[in-house]
């Protein structure tokens, strides 16, 4: 049978199921993300964006699905009491894709935002994810039943960042639908922070969509931290609309995983926008990372910077693959992509594809990308003075990726990932343990 | 404290030392010179472990240990230190967090409990104040953006750090202006003690009116040709190297 | 705010004549649009041409015409069946007019008339004239410049010159029909073995028509005392190019091939699909030279050759060395991705490219460069340069193997945009599957800077020469890799293809 058969079957025998334990806006999207699923099917690996990503395998198994909405047993707040050092944050848990907390002034779940201000999911759910041509994005937008609504308005500010927890919670391997919502108008200003964990050791498989409107002159910093275990299969959509002279940063942290297709598309539709994707990958063992970007300058005089670095180890696998699209007329864009990898063992595998499309010419794009081992001349140097070989490789390693995380503009958060890549590397952080932002 | 018996070493299938004889006692300093290529930096290379050398004959023993049984940072915890020719560039590492690495491995070599955070700042206080080096460029990666002056006093600063009782100075003065080679210079004789042995690998005679040796070795064509005091040097400032080509050739 | 499909602006963007018109340097672009495709003339040669459409009777006949053994016409035969199984790959960045197969005709000789065969050593005096026009020295010209030449026009290989001075050194430089003749074992032993029938659809078709093509074959320890060339050129009209080349460089030998293309105004689109083969044995070394001039089109992107070319060298010897360097700046459609496969250790490979699209036309090429063995290394170096309403892509693939302990490849690949019609694209792949592998890939796009050109007019040089200037200085890494004789045509190509685009 082919593998996304039984989501078809699981939508028809359950529609209303669904619908029942929804809202409006979420069931009014249903049907055509159904038709664009049924027509298009999972993409195969000829299909370009997926070249490196068998999604139908990876949809194969039989996972439940929590449609009824059945409540599960965990308080959060007693797990986790989520503090990064020196940073004061305000916490968002969503249990598998159930949101889980009361409504802050920023942030509450679909359900809340039906009854307090349907008109903005309304206005913003949907409109950004390709569901016609991605059937992640399809699939998601046909079975989520509730979502993350994260909306600042025009010119207010958030204090503290809004950490989101997302917790795996289940004892038979289950499948999520998360869906996130994120809308800045005019000048707001938000940090997001958003970590994964799983707290048992069953299979999960989560898509994600989360949709990003950053209005003119907004800003918006987020960081997604992945940090999960081996049984664990994600497959994220981010999108990603920047107006006029808006200043957007995402950062994407895989630190463990088992399979992770992360899709981001920024579209930088309003002139003297700025966008920066940032993404770290450290996999080992059979991990697999896939991370495919594209950045749209659909209008003239925006700035994109993208940095991902990878060190792949055992017969991990990772790949790359980003495109720049510069449109005509979108004169004066400055652009530059960079990926780096590290292949550290003979198993592993290192994919990598910057592509540049560009169709105006006033304009500066660069990319560059590597494949590499660490550097001889750095190893002997070091061991001169004395540092021996496995803790020398272990520094370079952790430089190699360091450069990532210098880029995050939080400093507490900063100085955390810093000690967070440090521990992976020494094998501290072998499998999640709750969530290691707190511990 | 360092005994070279009949060393031959190649690179990349080539042969390069040929039979090399050095010993240097406690608290001798020893300078090497010779033509580009004569293989001065093999000698030192192969002397702190580099792996694209290999040893194909011969002998070093550093205070009565058996050196070439040991690995590079084995080496080091010996107490033998090089000044690189080119220092090399880590970005990403942190020069405090290179450090810190070196002289915890150094500590756990000896058997010693590694330094506290604090007491390790401290140290770096001192021996930055010692060398008269930059703060700014303590806080920075490893030689990266670092001129040529700021990386060869970035190497006495390790060597202030680390308290070697070998010192190999290669080419130090290479690429230094007179003034940063005074620098550099009195930063090593500052660091010296009565135990402290050298060997100087250079060109010119200038360094050594500031590190005085006290033999003058030649080293020509993967052997050790000529080996005499200090006024060696001198005259070779004066006449070069074709005058001891001949006398061999004769 | 609706999410747009990237691919769906490759749309042919509307032809803007008031711009360009109202521009001050009109009287230049004018008498640079009038300035014909230098190259457009046809010869009035009388040529033996089969009916147009293609079927098994079709290849039975030229394999007949030919007189080949029966092994070619069974792989002729193979690769046919094979061909009408696979559709045309659209994964290029490319817009493909529909090609109608059973318009093109397949075979045209235009040393034969269709009232009786000739002599082939006769050649009739309008082609001898043709490749006059062409510039190209046979006979006695050639002496002075030391190349031996192999014209193909049109199917056939016309006539192969210097041929006695090779024999002495027991070089074979002769057309391929000929080889299947005088050499079938070599022939039939490496015909094939880099570029398979089945590896594309275009090398398919290829394989079961190609009509003519050079072969050479350098003996052991024998440095090629002379650049060896290749002149194609379509005459026919509504006739295809099948070319198919074929290069074996035994042990320690060395040879320098040089490839020349042109074709005649048509208003209807020619298909050229051509094969190069090539087999590089221990310690032996070939360098491959392409100054492609097809006819591009004409301003408003009507007729023009559509250049799907199959190219592929296979390293197997230990120290072989390969170096592909392409000028391309013909062809309305250009599809070619000259590779290497690195099978010995310490094989070294390199790729050189400029390629230049004005008005209409369209490239897609690039390289790959698959290591599989030891201390592999590989060099690509691509310049593309965009003017009028082109499309330049480079699409490249480095795969390192997991056997291919050391291996390193260094890619980079520059795009120069002239306007602001036309687009620039790289799409670079890189698989590695060893950990002791080094690859490193760097790409820019940029345009030329008026402060540049600013520069050059205070310093009295013109606008369109400081644009020559220029993009000959941007090309120059790759036009420096080329012979000499081919380097200053190239450089005059460059800026011939180019002129009136800035101004």
């Amino acid at each position: 049978m082919r593998s996304e058969q039984q989501y078809i079957d699981l939508y028809e025998t359950q529609r209303d199921l669904i619908c029942r334990h929804s809202v409006p806006v979420l069931n009014d999207a249903r049907a055509a993300a159904f038709a664009a699923f049924s027509r298009q099917g999972f993409p195969t690996q000829k299909v370009e964006r997926y070249k490196y990503t068998d999604v139908a395998a990876a949809f194969a198994p039989d996972y439940g699905v929590n449609l009824a909405r059945v409540n599960i047993p965990v308080n959060p707040r007693e797990i986790f009491t989520c503090d990064v050092p020196n940073l004061s944050t305000q916490t968002a848990y969503i249990v598998n894709d159930s949101p889980a907390f009361e409504p802050t002034p920023f942030a509450c779940s679909f359900a809340q935002a039906a009854k307090d201000c349907p008109h903005i999911l309304e206005q913003y759910y949907n409109r950004l994810a390709a569901t016609s041509d991605d059937a992640i994005a399809a699939l998601n937008t046909m079975l989520a039943q509730d979502g993350l609504l994260v909306y600042v308005p025009r010119q207010q500010r958030m204090e503290r960042p809004l950490q989101i927890v997302n917790i795996l919670r289940s004892g038979v391997p289950t499948m999520v639908n998360r869906r996130v919502l994120i809308v800045l108008e005019e000048g707001a200003d938000a940090t997001l922070l958003c970590c994964d964990h799983a707290m048992d050791n069953v299979d999960f498989l989560t898509t994600q969509v989360v949709e990003i409107f950053c209005g003119a002159n907004a800003r918006l910093d987020m960081y997604e931290l992945e940090e999960t275990h081996t049984l664990c299969r994600r497959f994220s959509n981010v999108y990603i609309h920047a107006d006029r002279n808006a200043n957007v940063s995402h950062n994407s942290i895989t630190l463990y995983n088992g399979q992770t297709r992360n899709t981001t598309d920024v579209h930088l539709q309003g002139e003297y926008a700025e966008v920066t994707l940032n993404g770290c990958v450290v996999a080992d063992k059979n991990q697999r990372v896939d991370n495919n970007t594209l950045i749209d300058h659909a209008v003239g005089h925006c700035t994109s910077h993208e940095l991902y670095k990878y060190v792949v180890d055992d017969t991990a696998v990772g790949a790359f693959a980003g495109k720049i699209l510069v449109r005509p007329d979108a004169q004066k864009t400055a652009s530059t992509e960079t990926n780096a990898n590290l292949c550290a063992s003979p198993d592993a595998r290192v994919y990598t594809q910057p592509m540049l499309e560009i169709y105006a010419d006033d304009v500066k794009c660069s990319h560059g990308s590597t494949v590499g081992v660490l550097d001889e001349a750095s190893l002997f140097y070091m061991r001169q003075r004395g540092i021996d070989e496995a803790e020398a490789r272990m520094l370079l390693k952790f430089a190699f990726i360091g450069q990532v995380i210098d880029e995050i503009r939080l400093q507490p958060l900063r100085d955390r990932l810093h000690h967070l890549v440090e521990k992976r590397f020494r094998g501290e952080l072998n499998k999640c343990t709750g969530c290691a932002l707190c511990k | 404290m360092l005994e070279i018996k009949n060393l031959h070493a190649t690179v990349a299938g080539k042969e390069i030392l040929k039979g090399v004889n050095l010993t240097i006692r406690d608290g001798e300093i020893h300078a090497l010179m010779g033509t580009n290529g004569a293989g001065k930096s093999t000698l030192s290379n192969v002397i702190v472990g580099h792996p694209a050398y290999e040893v194909t004959e011969g002998s070093i023993t550093f205070n009565g240990q058996d050196l070439l049984a040991m690995k590079t940072e084995e080496r080091a915890h010996a107490g033998i230190f090089m000044s690189f020719q080119q220092p090399i560039e880590i970005p990403g590492v942190s020069m405090t967090n290179f450090m810190r690495a070196a002289v915890n491995a150094r500590y756990q070599a000896l058997g010693r409990e590694p330094l506290k955070s604090t007491d390790f700042l401290k140290l770096m206080r001192e021996k930055r104040a010692l060398v008269g080096i930059d703060n700014k460029l303590v806080n920075r990666s490893v030689n990266e953006g670092f001129s040529g002056g700021e990386k060869k006093r970035n190497e006495i600063f390790q060597m202030a750090m680390l308290e070697p009782t070998f010192c190999i100075l290669d080419e130090t003065d290479s690429g230094l202006d007179v003034d940063a080679l005074r620098i550099v210079a009195e930063g090593f004789n500052k660091l010296r003690t009565a135990e402290t042995s050298a060997l100087v690998i250079t060109h010119y005679q200038r360094l050594l009116d500031y590190i005085r040796p006290d033999v003058v070795h030649v080293l020509l064509g993967g052997r050790i040709v000529k080996t005499e005091g200090p006024e060696l040097a001198q005259k070779i400032e004066e006449q070069g190297f074709d005058w001891i080509k001949e006398e061999q050739d004769a | 705010m609706s999410y747009q499909d990237p691919n769906s602006i490759s749309q042919p963007l509307t032809n803007n004549a008031d711009a360009s018109t109202a521009k001050p340097s009109n009287d230049f672009v004018r008498r640079v649009a009038e300035e014909k495709y230098k190259f457009g003339f046809t010869t009035d040669v009388q040529t033996e041409i089969i009916d147009k459409g293609l079927n098994e009777d079709v290849v039975r006949l030229i394999s007949a015409k030919k007189g080949e053994p029966d092994w070619l016409l069974e792989f002729r035969l193979q690769a046919f069946r094979y061909w009408q199984t696979q559709s045309q790959p659209s994964w290029g960045h490319l817009r493909m007019p529909d090609i109608d197969y059973q318009a093109i005709s397949y075979y045209a000789d235009p040393t034969r008339r269709k009232d009786g065969p000739k002599s082939t050593d006769e050649i009739d005096p309008e082609l001898m004239k043709t490749f006059d026009k062409l510039g190209i020295p046979l006979e006695e010209r050639l002496a002075l410049s030391g190349t031996a030449v192999d014209a193909v026009m049109d199917s056939v290989s016309v006539k192969t010159t210097f041929k006695e001075r090779l024999a002495e050194k027991n070089i074979i430089f002769c057309s391929i029909s000929e080889a299947v003749k005088e050499y079938p074992d070599l022939v039939r032993q490496y015909l094939g073995s880099v570029v398979p029938y089945r590896d594309n659809y275009f090398a398919a078709l290829n394989s079961a028509v190609f009509s003519d093509g050079s072969f050479v074959y350098i003996p052991k320890n024998t440095r090629c005392p002379m650049e060896l060339s290749t002149y194609f050129r379509i005459n026919a009209r509504n006739t295809g190019q099948f070319e198919r080349t074929l290069i074996v460089c035994d042990a320690g030998s060395y040879v320098s091939y040089l490839e020349g293309c042109t074709a005649p105004m048509r208003d209807e689109n020619q298909l050229h699909a051509a094969i190069v083969e090539i087999v590089v044995m221990d310690d032996a070394e070939v360098k491959y030279s392409t100054v492609q001039n097809w006819y591009p089109g004409d301003a408003e992107g009507r007729g023009g050759v559509l250049n799907l070319v199959t190219k592929r060298g296979h390293l197997r010897g230990a120290n072989s060395k390969l170096s592909w360097t392409q000028v391309e700046t013909g062809s309305a459609i250009t599809w070619k991705y000259p590779s290497c496969v690195l099978s010995g250790d310490n094989s070294q490979a390199e790729f050189y490219s400029v390629a230049v699209t004005n008005n209409y036309q369209q490239a897609d090429t690039g390289t790959k460069m698959i290591h599989l063995g030891r201390n592999t290394r590989s060099t690509i170096i691509s310049k593309g340069i965009s003017a009028g309403h082109s499309e330049n892509s480079y699409r490249g693939l480095v795969r390192i193997g997991h056997h291919a302990d050391g291996a390193r490849n260094y890619s980079s690949c520059d795009s120069l945009l002239l306007g602001d019609r036309c687009g620039a694209h790289t799409f670079p792949y890189m698989d590695v599957h060893n950990n002791t592998a080094t690859v490193e890939h760097e790409a820019t796009t940029s345009k030329i800077s008026e402060d540049q050109l600013l520069y050059c007019n205070q310093r009295g040089i013109s606008t369109e020469e400081a644009v020559g200037l220029i993009v000959n200085g941007y090309a120059k890494d790759v036009i420096n890799k080329l012979p000499m004789e081919f380097a200053v045509e190239a450089q005059k190509l460059l800026s011939v293809s180019l002129e009136g685009t800035v101004g």
